[in-house]
Formats: C-alpha cells, structure tokens, sequence
C-alpha cells in the first residue's frame, strides 16, 4: 500500500526529512521538524520590522517635472539611502517607459522599480494590441489602477509619469495611495519642498528651452544642498514631440563650485564680524 | 503654523513674521507683532508657544536693559545673542521654553548681525535663516537668490517672493505677515504682506 509522507502528523524524529534539511547537525535535532533558530531579543515582532526598516533601500530623493512652452522637464537626483546610510550616489531614478514616455522613482526602491518596469510591460502590451502608442493619460492611469488595487498593502511610491502624445505634452502624478493628479508642475521626495521654493520662483511658461533645464537643473541642486537625503548627479530629461532626450547629467559637487566659485560669497558662510 | 525668516543685508538685517495668535485649532487674532525690539537697534523674532513666548522674550529684555542701566552702555547684537542662548540653555535641563528666535541687531562698528537660536539653545550666526515649515521653501530660494551685497529694496523683493511662495504651498499657512528692518538709523517697519 501506498503511504503518504506526513513527518508533522507522525512526530519528530521518525523522517529522514527532519536529516534531509540537516537540523541534526545544526543542534536542534529532536526538537519538531518546523522549527528554526530565532532572534534571541524579547519582542520579536517589533524587532522584525525594526531590521526590515534597515534593509529596505528606500529613496530619499528630490524629484521634477514641468511643462512648458518648450515640452516637459524631468529633473531627478541619484542618492538612496538606507537609514542614515547612503546606499548609492548612482540610482537611476527615471525609467525610460518608450520613447515617449518617462517615469520617476520616489519612496521605496523595489516598488518603484518593479511597479514602473510593470507599467513599461502594459504600454508595450497595450501598443501591440492597438498599434498605436499609449497616452500619458493612459499610461499614468494604468498606474494609478495598480496602485489603488495595492492600497493599504505598504506600497511606497510617489511618481511623475510624463511624455508626449496626440494631446501635447502630458505629466501625471501618480503614488501609492491611488492619488493621480494632472498638473503642469510638480515635485516630489524628500527635498521636494527646496525644490519646490526655487522651481515656483523661476518658473515661467514662456521659458526658452536651455532656461527650463537650467532651472530643473538648479532646483535638484539647492534641494540636493539643503535636503541630506538627496545627493549625487542631477539628471535632466527634456521631453518634445520627437520624445525624450537626456540633456543633463552632472555631480551636485562640481555643479556647487560652478554655482559658487567663492565660498566666502555662499549664504551659508557667514562670519560672526565679532569671531575673527 | 509659526513663521520666522530674516536675511542679513549689506547694512541691515530684515526680518519677517507671521502676526497670527494661535491657540489650538483656534485664530485668535491676527495682528500679534512677534517683531519685538530689546533696545534702539536690535530685536527678537519668537516663535513658539504663546506663554513661553512672551514670558521668555520679556525675562531677556528686562535683563539687557537692566544691564544698560547699570553699567551705562548697550550690549551688543552679539552679547544679547549669547545671553539669550545662556539663559536658554540652562533652562533647557529644567523647565524648557519652547521658543525658536532670529535675533536681528545693527552695531557701531561691526554692522550688521543676524542670530538664529532654537529652543534647544543652538546659536548660529547667519546669513539668511528661518524657522517653521515655511522656512523650507523659502531657504533653497534664497541660497540661490541671497548674495553679500543686497540691498534693502533688493531684501524685500526676496521677503515678498518667500510670502507668496509660503502662501501658495503651505496648507497652514498665516494669512498676514510683517517686515521689519534693523540698521544705523534703528528699528522701522518696512511692509505688512
């Protein structure tokens, strides 16, 4: 007769399962099969989501993105970070969906990548189904349907979807919690609201073309100074009806010598007349 | 939400306040000036909770003018600053004030002087500063906008940009503010914003 192999059923010690995952030697030989050495700290749950916290590269960043007379600006930076660790100066925080169309990563590294290169699998699918390119509208909703179908489950996105379509240029912004706005300006991250304060007061929808990436530019670099949790390279993205190019890609630290060749004339040093 | 900035110009310090009186979820006025002279040329800007507030800024006061009384000179911008972080600090281990300051002073002689002391008693002397959320917005401008030679029209055009910029991007944002300015001459108001 045939007998199924039911180690747990039949108590401990009586399978060569239990030597199989080679328990016996590890010293817990006679204890059940299930079990597994633990965490010696007293609350284990606690402990657990401290450790997870640690291991989750999570981007403390500064993100952009703009419309205006000229097409779209995309400026990101390239840090993340771990804590108080910095993981990467050299985070790629813009996917290339199509030639069309950009996405940016903020918050959790794995569900920004995984979740853009996903809605990247859907537009291609949605252009061999319809043999014509995806809108921004579209692209972004798919998105934010995903999202709103994971809300509550510890996602943790902030993104801007941008490009170009029949409708003109196009920039969505899209997070975890199933938001997705429409707008012609928004930044997002950690050092958004540095970003914030010099893309409002630069911003103009007459721009020229090289005043745009300038300006997408300097925003990631003062936020990069002020906010710790951003850093690295600013990469600038222009996008037109032709699609996207990358314009711009420099080291916040030559850019702050650029910007400030004398120290003595940065806001940040001042000298207490009194000190000398 | 307490909003506190200051800039230090060529020969001048401006600073500007929100004038709102807060308690709990509740407006209850909208002209308090928080720009409070300690003497004929310099000043405090407090933020913080009302009572600490007030009492603090009050107790420093009382005492710079006690001191010029006594010894028939002013302290300096730079003397008041380290007074107020003293008292701060030893207050810090026993019954802290929750008060954040920009301290904003003129001297004969060593010009211009712009403090920045939170309620932890940490005293930098800088060139552009702020307190509250709006300050996060208004910083990065002025790093890019701030330069050692600003003028006094050129300090309010910047004060005007950080109100406007604090108004359009912070939910609880103050809906009135005040600009005062420090140099030779004194203490004066320059704009309500």
């Amino acid at each position: 007769m045939m007998r199924i192999s039911c180690p747990l059923i039949d108590g401990p010690a009586t399978s060569a399962a239990q030597d199989a995952c080679g328990l016996r030697e590890l010293g817990v030989g006679g204890a059940p099969v299930d079990s597994f050495p633990l965490p010696a700290v007293q609350d284990i749950d606690s402990f657990e989501r401290e450790v997870v916290e640690y291991v989750k590269p999570n981007h403390g960043t500064t993100t952009l993105g703009f419309i205006f007379q000229g097409g779209v600006i995309i400026a990101v930076d390239s840090r993340a970070s771990q804590g108080s660790y910095i993981s990467s100066q050299t985070v790629k925080k813009v996917i290339e969906i199509n030639p069309y169309l950009l996405g940016t990563m903020a918050g959790g590294a794995a569900d920004c990548q995984f979740w853009e290169r996903n809605l990247g699998r859907q537009c291609r699918l949605y252009e061999l189904a319809n043999g014509k390119r995806i809108t921004v509208r579209g692209a972004s909703k798919l998105l934010a349907n995903t999202m709103f179908s994971y809300r509550g489950m510890g996602l943790s996105m902030g993104t801007m979807v941008a490009g170009w379509d029949e409708a003109g240029p196009g920039l969505y912004y899209v997070d975890s919690d199933g938001q997705r706005t429409k707008g012609k300006l928004f930044s997002v991250g950690s050092g958004s609201l540095y970003a914030y304060g010099v893309l409002d007061e630069g911003y103009r929808w007459d721009l020229s073309v090289e005043e745009a990436v300038e300006l997408g530019l300097r925003s990631i670099y003062h936020a990069t100074f002020r906010d710790a949790a951003s850093g690295g390279t600013v990469s600038v993205y222009h996008v037109t009806q032709e699609g996207w190019t990358k314009v711009r890609g420099e080291d916040v630290g030559e850019l702050h010598f650029r910007f400030y060749p004398d120290p003595a004339k940065h806001p940040c040093n001042s000298v207490d007349p009194l000190a000398v | 939400m307490d909003f506190l900035c200051g800039i230090r110009g060529r020969d001048f310090v401006m600073v500007c306040s929100d004038t709102s009186a807060v308690q709990s979820i509740v407006t209850m006025k909208q002209d308090e000036d928080k720009l409070v002279p300690v003497d004929s040329h310099r000043l405090f800007a407090i933020s913080g909770e009302a009572g600490d507030r007030v009492n603090f800024s009050e107790y420093i006061i009382a005492n710079v003018r006690l001191y010029a009384l006594r010894n028939g000179s002013q302290l300096s911008t730079k003397a008041v600053a380290n007074f107020t972080r003293s008292e701060l600090a030893t207050a810090l281990r026993k019954s802290p004030y929750q008060t954040n300051l920009l301290m904003a002073g003129y001297d004969e002689g060593s010009g211009p002087a712009l403090y920045w002391c939170d309620y932890l008693a940490t005293l930098h002397h800088m060139n552009i500063c702020g307190t509250g959320y709006g300050s996060y917005f208004v910083l990065s401008m002025w790093d890019k906008l701030w330069h050692p030679d600003l003028s006094q029209d050129e300090a309010l055009e910047l004060m005007r940009k950080a109100v406007a910029e604090v108004r359009a991007r912070l939910v609880v944002a103050p809906p009135k503010y005040l600009v005062k300015v420090v140099d030779k001459d004194g203490i004066r108001t320059v704009a309500e914003l």
